[in-house]
Parts: C-alpha cells; sequence; structure tokens
C-alpha cells in the first residue's frame, strides 16, 4: 500500500458543493398563491431586500456535527464524576449556579420560539435554513442546561434550590430581570426582539461574557462542568450572529428603517448591559474564590468583549449606513461599571435580599477585600464594611440583613424597565407615563419605557411595539406580608417544613441555618407604592434624599 | 496524658459530604411527573415556559402592541382546563433529537454513497428516474411548507412540552426535505442532464396533479391557530396525502424499477412521521376527552378534519395519474388511497373523533 493512499481517497466520489447544496435548499421555498401566510408577528421595519445565509450548511451535515459536540460534553460530565470534581468544586460558585441555570433555559427557549418570529419577514428563503438551525440550536441549549443543572442536584453537597429551580425562576425577585431578558427575544415588533434584541445585541455581543468569560471563572473553582456545556453552547452562537447580522443587512439599507433601528439598538444596548452586567458581574466577581491578581476583573472583561470585541468593531460600522450609534450610552455602560459600581452595588443588593433567595450567598472576606481594592480602588471604603456586618449578620439569632438597622444599608426602588434596582442612586428618575409614577435606575432605561416602548415614535407610529405589563415590580406582589409568610409562598423551605432554602453562608450544619422562626415579624413593603402615596413635594424630598444615598455604618 | 489527633476539617462540596435539611432533596420537585417516576425527557422540558397559573408570579411582563401576551391559550380554539398535562410520546429532549437525527443522515448518507458507488441509478427503469425528478421533486416541497409551518406553530402553544414536540416535528420535516432535495441533487451528477433537478419546482408550482397538494399545503401554512397546523399536517395532510406518495407510491414501486436508495431515504421520514403521529394523537386525545371541554374541543376538530380532509382528498385523489406513469405497475392508486381512508380512521378513532364518511369510505 503506497503511503499516499488513505481510505477517504479510497470512498470519495463527486458531490455536490456547499454552496451548491445550500442554493437548492434555498429553493424549497415558494411564493404561495392559494392562501397567503399570515403575518402573525408584526413589525413597522420595512424589509426588501433578500438575507443571505452567511454559514450556507444543510442539516445533513449539521446534526451530525452536533451529536459529536454533545458526546463530547456528556463524555467530559462523565469524566468530572469519576475524577471526584464535586469533591474540590468551590460551594461559593456553585451557589450562584442555582440562580444563573434557573435563569437561561427559558431564554434560550425563548429564541427557538423567536425564530418562528423572524422566519416569514426575510424575503427568499436562504436564511431560514439558517433560522431552522438556530431554532433546533436554542432547543438543544435550553435542555442541555436543565440537564447540566440536574447534574449539579444529584452530585452537589446542597441540592436545595436546584431542586425547585422552574419554580423559583417564576418567583424570585432576582430571577424577575432573567423573565425581562428573555421575554424580550419573544413579544413586541419581531425585529425589535427576534433581530435586534436578540441576535444583534444579545447574542453578538454579551454571550461572550455569558458563555466565554464566566466559563473561565468557572474553571477557576473547580467547576469544568459549565465550560463544557457553555463553551459547546457558544460555538453554535457564531451561526445565530450571522443570521442577526445578515437579517440587519437586508434592512439598513432602506432609510425608513434607520429611526427604527436607532431606537432599537439603543434599547437593547442598555437593557442588555443593565441585565447581563448585574447578573453575569456578580456571578464572576462574587462567586469565585480565586483572587488571582493577574487575572482581568470584570470590567477588564467587559472592555475587551463588549468595548473593543463588539462596539469598535460590530457597531460603529453601522454608522457607515447612515445609523447613529449612541456612542453616550456605551461610554456610560462603561462608567457605571468601572466608575460607579455597577456590578458592586448588584451583589450588594443580592446578598441584602438572601431571604428571599433561592441559593446560598457567604460574606466577602479579607482576602477578597484586598483582590477588589487592587482591581476596583477605592472598593473598600464603600463596600468593606457591608461584607463585615453581612458576615456578622449571617448567623441565626441575629436581625436578617434585609431588616437588619445596625448596618445602614436602604432597600433601593425597582427599576420599572430593566428591572435591576435603581441601584446608582444618584441616577434614579422618577417620571410619569399614563397618568402613573414610576422609577427607573437611569434616563436611559426612563426613555426605554416612556419613548420606546410606546405606540408612536418620533411622531412615526409603531403599533407593533411591544408595551410593559404584568406586576413589574417584584417587591409590590408581597407588600404588606410578613417575610416568613413571603418565603413560604415562594416555596422556598426545605422540605423539613422550616429550615430556608436560602441561607447567607456555606455552613452545611443544621445547627447554622436559618429557619422560618428565626424571619418571623418583618413585614415587606414596596418602595414604589410608598413612594405613589406621598403628596408631590414629598415625594421630590424623598427622591432628593435616595439621591444622597446611605452610608454603611462602621464595623468596628 | 494522651496525644491530641487533629483532623483536618472535611471540605468537600460533593453529594453525601454532610448532612442537613434538604441535603437529600435531588429530584426536580415542582411538577407532577406522569408517571410514578419523572423521566429524564420530563425533568429537561416540564415549566421551562413558565405559566402565571403556576409559578409565574409577576405575570407576563411584555405584551404586543394589541396588549396579547407573551403566551395566551386564546393562540387555539381548542380549550384545556389542563395544559400542563400533555407529555410527547417519544421523549425528546436534545441528546436524543440529535442522536437520531444523525443516525438518519448517517443512514441516508451510506445508502446514497454506496447505490452511486455501485452505480445503482444508472440502472434505475427510465420512465422512473422522470418520476423521481418530477413528483419526488414537487412533494420535497409539500415537506418543506409542512416544516415551515411547524416552525411557526411551536411559538404559540401554551406549554413547553406542546411547543417542543411541534419544534421537533418542524425538524424532521424540514431536514426530510433537504434530504430529498440533496439526493436527488446527488442523482442528477450520476445520471447527468436527462434529471432536471429544476423540474419538480415546477411540478409543485404548475402541474394540476400536484395544485391540491399544495393548496393544502398553503392552507396550513396560513392557518392562524397553531393546534390547527398541527391537527390539520399530522391527522390529516400526513395520512391522506404524505403517506400516500411516501408509502403508498414510492415505497411499494420503485424496487420494481431498479431503485433501492430511494425508498430506504423516504423510509426515514415514514419513521418520523410515527413518532410525531404518537405526539400529536396523544395531545389531541387529551384535548378531545378534556374533563371540561370535551364536546367544545370535538366540535372543533371536527371543523378542523372537515375543512382540511376535503383539501387532503382532493390533494390525494388528484395524485392518481402518478400511479399510471412507472413502466412496472406493482400497486394501485385504488389501494392505496383504500389503506390513507383506513389510516385516518383508525387515527380519527385513537382521538376519538369521528371522521366524516367522505374521508374514509
Amino acid at each position: 500500500m503506497t503511503a499516499s493512499l488513505t481510505l477517504n481517497k479510497i470512498t470519495a466520489q463527486k458531490g455536490i458543493g456547499i454552496t451548491e447544496a445550500a442554493n437548492r435548499v434555498a429553493d424549497l421555498g415558494w411564493t404561495p398563491s392559494y392562501v397567503q401566510e399570515a403575518m402573525t408577528f408584526p413589525t413597522d421595519y420595512k424589509i426588501s431586500k433578500v438575507a443571505r445565509d452567511p454559514m450556507k450548511q444543510v442539516l445533513r451535515s449539521y446534526f451530525p456535527m452536533q451529536e459529536e459536540k454533545d458526546n463530547r460534553v456528556y463524555g467530559a460530565l462523565d469524566a468530572a464524576l469519576r475524577g471526584d470534581m464535586f469533591r474540590n468544586v468551590e460551594p461559593r460558585w456553585v451557589e450562584w449556579m442555582k440562580l444563573f441555570l434557573a435563569i437561561i433555559p427559558f431564554p434560550e427557549i425563548s429564541a427557538a420560539r423567536s425564530m418562528a418570529m423572524v422566519g416569514r419577514l426575510a424575503p427568499g428563503e436562504e436564511l431560514r435554513t439558517g433560522f431552522t438551525m438556530q431554532m433546533v440550536d436554542e432547543f438543544r441549549h435550553s435542555t442541555i442546561q436543565m440537564n447540566l443543572k440536574k447534574w449539579y442536584m444529584e452530585n452537589y453537597i446542597d441540592p436545595a434550590g436546584f431542586d425547585i429551580t422552574e419554580a423559583a425562576f417564576g418567583k424570585c425577585y432576582a430571577t424577575t430581570i432573567g423573565r425581562q431578558f428573555a421575554e424580550g427575544f419573544i413579544t413586541g415588533d419581531a425585529i425589535t426582539s427576534a433581530n435586534v434584541y436578540l441576535t444583534v445585541v444579545a447574542e453578538t455581543a454579551f454571550t461572550n461574557t455569558l458563555f466565554v468569560a464566566m466559563p473561565s471563572e468557572a474553571a477557576r473553582n473547580g467547576d469544568y462542568a459549565l465550560p463544557t456545556v457553555f463553551l459547546s453552547v457558544q460555538s453554535d452562537e457564531s451561526r445565530h450572529i450571522g443570521n442577526g447580522h445578515s437579517m440587519l443587512m437586508s434592512m439598513i439599507n432602506n432609510p425608513d428603517n434607520h429611526l427604527l433601528l436607532e431606537r432599537d439598538l439603543k434599547y437593547a444596548f442598555w437593557q442588555n448591559h443593565a441585565i447581563v452586567d448585574a447578573a453575569i458581574g456578580t456571578f464572576i466577581e462574587y462567586g469565585t474564590t480565586n483572587r488571582d491578581k493577574n487575572k482581568e476583573s470584570y470590567a477588564e472583561l467587559w472592555h475587551r468583549w463588549i468595548y473593543e470585541d463588539y462596539y469598535r468593531t460590530y457597531m460603529l460600522p453601522l454608522e457607515k449606513y447612515g445609523i447613529k450609534i449612541h456612542h453616550d450610552d456605551v461610554a456610560e455602560a462603561w462608567d457605571r461599571i468601572v466608575k460607579k459600581n455597577y456590578v458592586h452595588k448588584v451583589a450588594q443588593f443580592f446578598s441584602v435580599g438572601w431571604p428571599v433567595n433561592f441559593w446560598r450567598i457567604e460574606a466577602q472576606t479579607e482576602k477578597d477585600f484586598e483582590w477588589f481594592e487592587h482591581k476596583y480602588p477605592g472598593w473598600y471604603a464603600e463596600f468593606g464594611d457591608y461584607w463585615k456586618w453581612y458576615g456578622k449578620k449571617s448567623k441565626p439569632g441575629e436581625t436578617n440583613i434585609l431588616f437588619d438597622q445596625e448596618n445602614g444599608y436602604v432597600y433601593p426602588h425597582r427599576c420599572w424597565s430593566c428591572m435591576v434596582p435603581c441601584l446608582i442612586r444618584e441616577d434614579i428618575v422618577c417620571d410619569e407615563v399614563d397618568g402613573k409614577i414610576y422609577t427607573y435606575c437611569s434616563k436611559q432605561c426612563a426613555w426605554t419605557h416612556k419613548v420606546a416602548f410606546a405606540a408612536e415614535y418620533e411622531g412615526r407610529p409603531t403599533p407593533a411595539m411591544g408595551r410593559f405589563s404584568g406586576r413589574r415590580e417584584w417587591e409590590d406582589c408581597y407588600h404588606g406580608w410578613d417575610l416568613a409568610d413571603a418565603i413560604k409562598d415562594l416555596g422556598f423551605v426545605r422540605p423539613d417544613g422550616k429550615t430556608l432554602v436560602p441561607q447567607p453562608h456555606l455552613r452545611f450544619d443544621d445547627k447554622e441555618m436559618w429557619t422560618l422562626d428565626h424571619v418571623r415579624g418583618h413585614t415587606l413593603q414596596s418602595p414604589l407604592r410608598l413612594l405613589r402615596e406621598l403628596s408631590p413635594a414629598d415625594r421630590e424630598k424623598s427622591l432628593a434624599e435616595y439621591r444622597k444615598g446611605f452610608k454603611i455604618r462602621s464595623f468596628n | 496524658m494522651s496525644a491530641q489527633v487533629q483532623t483536618a476539617q472535611l471540605k468537600s462540596g460533593a453529594a453525601g459530604a454532610a448532612v442537613f435539611a434538604g441535603s437529600e432533596s435531588r429530584k426536580y420537585n415542582y411538577y407532577e411527573p406522569k408517571g410514578r417516576k419523572a423521566t429524564h425527557y420530563e425533568d429537561m422540558t416540564v415549566d421551562v415556559q413558565p405559566d402565571p397559573e403556576r409559578y409565574l408570579l409577576q405575570d407576563w411582563i411584555i405584551s404586543f402592541g394589541d396588549g396579547r401576551p407573551a403566551y395566551s391559550k386564546d393562540s387555539t380554539a381548542a380549550k384545556s382546563s389542563n395544559w400542563h398535562k400533555f407529555r410527547a410520546i417519544d421523549q425528546e429532549w436534545e441528546r436524543t433529537h440529535y442522536q437520531r437525527q444523525s443516525t438518519i443522515c448517517g443512514m441516508i448518507q451510506n445508502v446514497i454513497d454506496n447505490g452511486r458507488k455501485s452505480g445503482a441509478a444508472s440502472r434505475f427503469d427510465k420512465t422512473w428516474v422522470k418520476v423521481l425528478q418530477d413528483h419526488l421533486g414537487a412533494y420535497k416541497h409539500a415537506e418543506f411548507g409542512l416544516g415551515t409551518a411547524t416552525m411557526q406553530a411551536q411559538r404559540y402553544g401554551y406549554t413547553q412540552m406542546i411547543n417542543n414536540a411541534v419544534l421537533t416535528n418542524s425538524s424532521y420535516k424540514l431536514r426530510f426535505a433537504q434530504d430529498l432535495t440533496l439526493y436527488l441533487a446527488e442523482l442528477g451528477i450520476d445520471i447527468g442532464a436527462t434529471l432536471d433537478t429544476a423540474a419538480g419546482k415546477k411540478h409543485w408550482l404548475e402541474d394540476p396533479v400536484w395544485q391540491g397538494a399544495r393548496k393544502s399545503v398553503e392552507s396550513i401554512m396560513g392557518a392562524t391557530d397553531y393546534l390547527e397546523q398541527y391537527f390539520a399536517i399530522n391527522l390529516v395532510f400526513e395520512p391522506l396525502v404524505g403517506e400516500l406518495f411516501r408509502s403508498g407510491f414510492i415505497m411499494q414501486l420503485a424496487a420494481a424499477q431498479g431503485d433501492f436508495i430511494t425508498p430506504a431515504v423516504v423510509s426515514a421520514a415514514e419513521a418520523d412521521y410515527e413518532r410525531n403521529l404518537a405526539n400529536a394523537v396523544e395531545l389531541f386525545h387529551i384535548l378531545a376527552h378534556e374533563p371540561e371541554h370535551a364536546a367544545h374541543n370535538q366540535g372543533v376538530f371536527n371543523g378542523w378534519l372537515a375543512e382540511h380532509g376535503a383539501l387532503a382528498l382532493e390533494a390525494a385523489k388528484n395524485l392518481q395519474p402518478i400511479w399510471s406513469q412507472p413502466r412496472v405497475k406493482v400497486s394501485s392508486f385504488a389501494d392505496a388511497l383504500a389503506a390513507a381512508k383506513n389510516r385516518i380512521k383508525t387515527i380519527t378513532t385513537e382521538v376519538g373523533i369521528r371522521a366524516p364518511a367522505s374521508l374514509t369510505a
């Protein structure tokens, strides 16, 4: 046998090329003449140009490729168990996965659903093949993440919180931001939601922090499962980014669309920043025990992935099509992260609310303080004492920190738009929409509710645009409730009927764990309801006080 | 005096490293499994799409411009007192779906590759090649249309279980449409210019034989009720037209024309349909026997059956001339249609509704 002879040379025969295969598959579609397809998902955009499928992949090669990726994922999970991964994993990290993995499967499957919304919009059939694969990809992501969560539940020391996961997702005061994120993919104008918000911004920009940066931190905490699953998920994202860009290119040359594109890019970027940076920033910075000063902080990761990679190489080039890019919002998001301590304030808020969460949050310690101060100079002066108070108040018998009067924390207003509270106190906006008072974390979020999600935009009717609805302020749902009763109603009680699912520490010992009796006797209130009850003058006074912020009392 | 032995504090994040309240709670506990124990499929699927009547405390928080919420029971005319009851019979989640789809892709590719290597296409009956070109080529568009209709429908269902069953249905249909497209293109390489790969679409759009099928498919694509689409595809079009053509024509006649490849390619769709049908029958059986809305739902289903059944039956009858085209005739259209009518009779009986006599007699 000659050295140059290979099996491939023996078996190969002439086939059809990738481009030809993609063209033939694209030719499966036709324009109906007996009955028109119903446009049940409306858009105010005009789409006239045929969208191109940049990936040119067909299902014949897609399914075997995905099966191979799955085999690697599931093989790695088996190997992790054989290697006793959980013996060395950091519980501080896995606890935050109870929140993250409660949220993420719904946004993923929402992305699958949203492919129906864009599937009928693009003229021609070429991109529909891309949307088909994205639909199945997102089905993959949603169920592979449910599987990972079940795997943690079965093998991690404290399964409580994983065991109630989808019920908790629907009820928790923290997962509410994930619901805002996911519903943004599937409701309202089909292009706004399924193209700009989902693919052009969330997938193209923010999956890099979600699915690339966060797995790196997981590995530093002894968790090899999350990187295995999520880097496999991320490998599908390039296809989705291609779909989003191609759809965008089919609209961008029509000047009639520019106003709406500018609106949607502004809304989508700001809300992705507000939601994703809040959650992922907290997981990466506060869920880790690794305090290597040489590793990138979330701010540095953000600069690399969002500023350099997305803003400079994706958003800025859109200007050549005549689209105005909201440079000031990008700069403001950066300032919120590096100057206004956005992520740190979110982590503080999550920890204050631990009794109504469904995972454990332990106090940050001296080792953490040193790293934070190194990466974010001035951090210790603002947050050091708080975490010392938090550690002290983690013992059952102390007043839970949510109602503790000693430490000085003031419970925040909720942003009506992004659902993250108004944590940068000086930036709170109070405005009136349709005769009702609302609070917002920023002027951008106020604009989103008042201007973007409306029936008209800059004089142009926008009937397809979505509307904010539901009981958007979580606190309003339990206004006047005793904390213990609210926790029972939430279902955040362990099977013994008294011990709380959430705990403000990582001590896996019944003697150290909080029960309903420890938290009874405190009444939850809605800050917005209280604000609305004030006279206009008192409301202004209250807001002026709020903008001054609060000072954590000295711990010593 | 005795020596004190100091043991290092146990530090392990593994299950069983400590015993405390909730440390043994290792099952998803927020839903009722269909059987005695939850299946893996149920754990992957149930309640991922939330419901204000179960755990969605704050209700849907973004609505469409006209006030419709993200998901609404009003997206179908059918009613249920418990939309969460349905579980897909095929129990598909991502891993099982990719395994099955990938196996099918491998099977089809092997059959085609080995057939081509043996020069099989050159031994196909020449008349049969034209039948494949014109009619299998036309039929691939029907599969594509049904795939896009289910892609649309998977957005609307009130639960994750319904939507995922519709989604996998879409995935199977779209794969099969592509299977046929690429198979015919590869046949074209071996057969040469005598096989016109553009002819199929022309027949789909213009040939009177296919206009009933196109009208039937377009009616499904144009329906705005997602369950009407799912019903019309699996309970009406598939038995009366899809299976009629695939099983009743291609798979029965191909071997006699010297063609062992096409039946293998088409067989994958027959197996796909058995799974999609099982899911659909389960769902519509539940709805037809609903404790509160059985009569209403049976009325709705009978309406869909009458409307789409009439279109599908006309489509089936229009296909009759195709049976005369192969040179070697081993089965008749009458037999195939009788089998199709028997099939729809069986299906509707399983669901618990009555097919009109026009569809079964």
